[in-house]
């Protein structure tokens, strides 16, 4: 195999700058070559023995074609027809076996990759539960006793023990560059690990076809050093300050006030942000929306889909349904104070 | 007599006039049939291929809205649903049809009322599958219909009734052909055609038709319990009352995985009959490549949870479908390096069939090699549901099994239709097609493995991946170029193509040693088979080097005239009966008052089957 290496290595040599001109060997936010874990890692390596095997495949065998196109193509000048073979039993052999010894060559560390990466290594590990809804994700800790939603926060070195369910459809949880993907299915509880050998924001998604939103099904996964891991565990157990101003009216709003709306084309009336969505601390808990009590502290709303700012969380509150078509939010007919009052509440819950 | 004088009476005629389009409705011959298949699949072919360049403009850009989600859901589904079930596998069928007869020496198929009640159901079931468009709702689950997103519960607009009641349809019609196929290629060979005599692309219909009729069942029975589910109430995949998702992924793949293969043996048998006749020798290990072929198709059986490494099932059922997966790849690799010794030493010539033919080796080996990569379970958990998938599956469907059939195409126009097809379109038709596929699926190797999901209709510019989607719709337009000029090409050549003589290749197999176009009864007299290659050795004799030298035959004459040869009679009730159970499956989403006129309907038409005569009654009855 490394005489093969050494053989195409001038066409890598001209691919490479070709890929750099076209700008895909940047660092890219979901690329399956930035393994940044041991699981994505393993799959890495699994992934180019079998490329570099079936390269030289594909060069041996394509090359011997072409070979074959050039030397024996008609002549103008032929006068007999070809001497007609019928087989030969040694090349049969030959040509089964020869096969047979790649693919064993590859079946072996697939074989030992698939049962490494199916169970966490010995040690401590940090247990996580994953609920997928159609469409946002909701993750709970339950050795820490706290659940968020769309933002996943892990310690760098320690091995994450998953456990994955739905709530509604089949759906994959998928974090390129951590580990590649395991389905959420309703009725079963699936389980992988993963572990992240660098601190950075990785993004995750839904890899299975869950309906409208599908595409829009995203998450954000923060690997930080153990003592960012810890402080930010506390920040969640905390509870969120007193509210004031502005913000205490939001949190009244969010709590009592009552809007109708529309959702996908049925009229709603009096729709309660508390209804769906809980915050902890509040009398009233909602379980149909992501929970939402540190929601002002996480980078991105919409399930990973949009920077969360101010005028984004607005737009999003007033139609939710533009910026994620399909999702199960109404879309509510919120007069401007209230919106106002509304985004200063949940841009406060930190 | 008195069924004689009944007979006056009776609604039950034979139909007398073969021409015109009503000619079409009541044919029974194969070719015809066959002719029926060919162009209804070729225009399902295109409408797929719409659908694909507007999934494909979807996509050029990030953040585009040319489609919504769910219409751009349903183009997707459709798109699957079309190319497989609509084009891809019909199109094969048209070739079963018009060729299988001609290979071993028949004059017909052994069930021709049944052959025509295939055609016309496929094409009942093709308008059924397509009829939610109409209704604004046409299914957009996915062709792989995982479920509960097929529950009524997810699938509020219903698109899914099309999908549930056309894939049922249309599996009736798959499983009617496949068993005359059956049928006919073990009962209807010509004196002397032994299996291991018969033509490598009859061998690889029998196969296919072996899979069929033992994978449709399943899909059937899968059908049904969804249909329940929507339309009576049950749950047999409603997780919340006991039912299980992971049921409707084992039997949808227990089918799922054969049809890949249902998909590209035929293919595979009709570039074997090519590769021979191109290159002036014969095809290299006949034998393994036949059990090469009838190992693919056992082990088609064995791995269909590789479409399911992510689900969940564990890590040692996932090791034995990775190693069950890599055997696959054995028998492909005897097919591929016999066809290398079939062209080794040769005279090849590179006509546009023989581009097509080479070109389905060639894109295939780089579907199975991807393919190789997908069995190993720990890379296929970064690949499951990625472009890199769409890559790899659009490589062995359009590089494998669209190559092959359009390879098909160019090698028998000349005998259904006495016309040579045009050489300077055909390879313009070629290479469009084959820069056009590579310009539009090669990149998606390197998106998928980049993180693009599939299914999905919108992604950020910020992931990387706007230019090569934009290169790729930029292909997708050079294919339809391609399909375009085929297109031309068909018509014209058709037209005003040059008249082809009956044996245009110097051709090895039977169907060349008759007309183009073949008469209705194909054969004056049945042929003596005395060996494979049953024409080419009545052509030539081998010298002690094994050179072929051309031998005089005295020219045949025929010596009995068509009159005296009798064909199975027309028939309108294969007809009928089709649109009987068209409606009637129709009515499930109107009212129970056109299920039962439908039912009604084929009813009669079963009824007027059984007993309609079995030749047109004569001018004057006087009985």
């Amino acid at each position: 195999m490394l005489h093969n290496l050494t053989r195409i290595r001038p066409i890598l040599v001209l691919l490479v700058p070709l890929l750099l001109a076209t700008g895909c060997f940047p660092s890219h936010p979901q690329s399956t070559f930035e393994a940044a874990g041991p699981v994505a890692e393993s799959q890495l390596q699994l992934f180019y023995i079998i490329f570099w095997a079936a390269v030289f495949v594909f060069v041996v065998v394509n090359g011997a074609f072409i070979y074959t196109f050039i030397r024996y193509r008609r002549r103008a000048n032929e006068t007999q027809l070809p001497k007609q073979t019928h087989g030969h039993t040694v090349l049969e052999i030959a040509w089964t076996i020869a096969p047979m010894i790649i693919l064993a060559i590859i079946a072996v560390p697939t074989i030992t990759t698939i049962f490494y990466t199916a169970d966490p290594p010995p040690g401590q590990t940090l247990e996580l539960k994953v609920t997928a809804h159609q469409w946002w994700w909701e993750f709970e800790y339950p050795g820490l006793g706290i659940s968020t939603a769309n933002e996943l926060h892990v310690p760098v070195g320690t091995a994450v023990d998953v456990t994955l369910e739905s709530k509604d459809v089949i759906h994959s949880f998928w974090i390129p560059k951590l580990a590649g993907k395991m389905d959420l299915v309703p009725g079963h509880s699936n389980k992988m690990w993963f572990q992240a050998d660098r601190s950075g924001e990785f993004y995750g998604l839904c890899a299975e076809f869950c309906g409208t939103a599908h595409a829009q099904m995203r998450f954000m996964v923060h690997a930080e050093s153990p003592d960012d891991f810890d402080a930010w565990v506390n920040s969640i157990k905390a509870k969120p300050a007193d509210m004031t101003g502005l913000a205490a009216k939001g949190k009244d709003v969010f709590v009592n006030k009552g809007f109708d709306g529309i959702l996908q084309g049925e009229t709603v009336k009096a729709q309660r942000c508390a209804f769906c969505h809980t915050v902890e601390g509040l009398a009233i808990r909602g379980a149909v929306g992501p929970v939402l009590t540190h929601v002002g502290g996480r980078a991105t709303i919409g399930a990973g889909i949009i920077d969360n700012n101010t005028d984004n969380l607005k737009s999003w509150l007033v139609d939710p349904d533009k910026m994620k078509p399909g999702v199960g939010m109404p879309v509510l007919d919120i007069p401007d104070d209230d919106l106002n009052a509304l985004v200063a509440y949940l841009e406060a819950l930190k | 007599m008195a069924v004689a004088s009944s007979r006056k009476y009776s609604i039950l005629r034979r139909p007398t006039v073969a021409t015109g389009w009503a000619g079409w409705l009541v044919t029974v011959d194969h070719k015809r049939i066959g002719i029926l298949y060919g162009v209804t699949s070729v225009l399902f072919f295109l409408l797929g291929g719409l659908e694909a360049i507007t999934l494909r403009l979807q996509l050029s850009h990030p953040d585009n809205a040319l489609v919504s989600p769910d219409v751009f859901s349903q183009l997707f589904t459709m798109h699957a649903l079309t190319m497989i079930f609509l084009a891809i596998m019909p199109l094969s069928v048209a070739f079963f049809n018009i060729i299988i007869p001609l290979q071993i020496g028949a004059r017909d198929v052994a069930f021709p009322r049944l052959n025509a009640l295939s055609y016309w159901v496929y094409l009942f079931g093709g308008l059924l599958l397509n009829a939610g468009w109409f209704f604004g709702r046409a299914p957009g689950a996915g062709w792989f219909a995982y479920s509960p997103l097929t529950s009524t519960a997810f699938d509020v607009a219903g698109g899914m009734d099309f999908y549930v009641l056309g894939l049922l349809v249309l599996g009736t019609s798959s499983m009617a052909g496949a068993f005359n196929f059956l049928v006919t290629i073990i009962n209807m060979r010509a004196p002397g055609m032994t299996l291991m005599r018969m033509p490598v692309f009859t061998w690889m219909t029998l196969i296919t038709s072996f899979l069929l009729v033992t994978a449709m069942p399943v899909i059937t029975v899968a059908l049904i319990e969804l249909g329940f589910d929507r339309f009576v109430g049950t749950n047999f995949f409603n997780p919340s009352l006991g039912g299980d998702p992971v049921l409707w992924q084992h039997l949808f793949w227990v089918f799922g995985h054969p049809e890949v293969y249902i998909l590209i043996l035929p293919a595979m048998g009709i570039v074997s009959e090519i590769l021979p006749t191109f290159s002036k020798k014969p095809l290299f290990g006949y034998p393994f490549i036949v059990l090469s072929g009838v190992f693919i198709g056992f082990m088609g059986w064995t791995v269909w949870s590789h479409h399911m490494f992510t689900v969940g099932l564990g890590p040692v059922a996932n090791a034995t479908f990775a190693v069950t997966t890599i055997l696959i790849a054995v028998p492909t690799g005897v097919k591929i390096f016999n066809w290398l010794g079939t062209l080794w030493g040769g005279s090849i010539e590179f006509n546009t069939t023989m581009l097509f033919a080479l070109g389905f080796v060639i894109l295939f080996i780089i579907g199975g090699l991807s393919g190789v990569t997908h069995a190993a379970v720990p890379a296929d958990a970064q690949q499951q549901d990625t472009y890199y998938i769409v890559a790899h599956l659009h490589y062995v469907l359009f590089g494998g099994s669209i190559f092959g059939l359009f390879a098909g195409i160019y090698y028998w126009f000349p005998k259904v239709t006495g016309r040579l097809m045009n050489e300077k379109l055909g390879k313009l038709n070629f290479w469009l097609l084959f820069i056009g596929m590579n310009l539009t699926f090669a990149p998606m190797h390197w998106v998928g493995l980049d993180g693009m999901p599939r299914r999905i209709y919108t992604y950020d510019s910020n992931m990387g991946w706007d230019f090569w989607n934009l290169f790729a719709t930029v292909g997708s337009w050079v294919i339809l170029l391609g399909v375009l000029v085929f297109l031309h090409n068909i018509v014209k050549s058709y037209r005003k193509g040059e008249p082809s003589a009956s044996d245009p290749w110097d051709g090895r197999t039977l169907e060349w040693a008759i007309p183009s176009p073949p008469p209705e009864y194909n054969f004056a007299q049945i042929p003596t088979v005395t060996g494979r290659d049953a024409f080419w050795s009545e052509k030539y004799i081998e010298n002690e080097d094994g050179v072929p030298i051309p031998v005089k035959k005295p020219s045949k004459t025929n010596t009995k005239g068509a009159g005296e040869i009798h064909m199975p009679g027309l028939s309108y009730f294969p007809f009928v009966t089709a649109l009987g159970m068209a409606i009637g499956f129709f009515g499930v989403l109107i009212h129970i008052s056109v299920m039962v006129v439908g039912l009604v309907i084929m009813l009669f038409g079963i009824y007027g089957w059984a007993f309609e005569p079995a030749d047109p009654e004569p001018e004057s009855g006087s009985h």
